[in-house]
């Protein structure tokens, strides 16, 4: 179980009126590399994981929904004051056309998220290195959304993100390196 | 001058028929978890404030990035 802190992992801040950007961050809410797709991908390999690295899926698997409900927020800042005129202009009226304003799990394209955007091959080094994958490509949208918003109050959170990302690998790549290591062999000094 | 020393760059191919002017070049980042196998202990730690303020606790893991709008890329 989870207990909830009513509190963004890292502040939000929106000081540009500018729908458009909530269009394109909306791909790391509902995306493949998105942050839905990372918290359900860890938080389900983490039973089938060898136990040394149970601890490192669940975490980060727990972070990632904090970092979504940050996504979530920018989306919903960037619209609520929206009229409709903006969100057509801004290319939303389709999403207008579905949902009104509301959040919807989808990547920037409108293509609904799909549990096949995450893998379970039940292989340790698969599974790691899937994740460690995972880590590097939604840094990587996150570099491209920062490229995209001369908003420095939302680059200041994107950042943020950008960063957990790169601190996530390297746990990942730390977990390779602890079930790299053959405990079972004896070692004679 | 480069301002982010994580970036690498390259040129790619300029082709005579190339249909648009080319760019100087292209830019892509190497963090520096690349270059970290197993995180060693005891490693000099930030500021809680300013752990928060660059999203990790440890500043040699801490990974720059300027927007590509900002440098007028």
């Amino acid at each position: 179980m989870w207990i909830y802190e009513k509190k963004l992992q890292y502040p939000v801040r929106v000081s540009k009126c500018d729908p458009m950007m909530a269009k394109f961050l909306i791909e790391q809410y509902g995306g493949a590399d998105g942050e839905l797709a990372a918290a359900l991908r860890y938080l389900n390999q983490r039973y089938t994981i060898p136990d040394k690295v149970i601890g490192v899926l669940n975490d980060i698997g727990t972070e990632e929904f904090a970092h979504l409900e940050m996504i979530a927020t920018m989306v919903y800042k960037l619209t609520k004051d929206a009229t409709v005129d903006q969100l057509q202009a801004a290319g939303l009226g389709a999403h207008y056309a579905n949902h009104d304003k509301a959040l919807y799990y989808e990547n920037a394209s409108g293509v609904p998220w799909t549990a096949s955007y995450i893998n379970a091959k039940g292989d340790p080094i698969a599974d790691l290195y899937e994740d460690i994958a995972a880590e590097e490509k939604a840094r990587a949208t996150y570099q491209w959304l920062i490229d995209m918003t001369d908003d420095v109050d939302i680059q200041d959170s994107l950042k943020f993100l950008r960063e957990r990302e790169i601190i996530h690998a390297i746990r990942f790549r730390e977990a390779v390196e602890i079930i790299k290591e053959d405990r079972a062999t004896r070692k004679i000094f | 001058m480069k301002m982010n020393h994580e970036e690498r760059t390259y040129v790619p191919f300029r082709s005579p028929f190339d249909p648009c002017p080319p760019l100087p070049c292209r830019t892509y980042v190497v963090p520096v978890n690349q270059y970290v196998v197993f995180q060693p202990p005891d490693l000099p730690q930030f500021s809680p404030a300013e752990a928060l303020k660059h999203g990790t606790l440890w500043p040699s893991l801490y990974s720059p990035y300027v927007s590509r709008k900002m440098k007028g890329e």
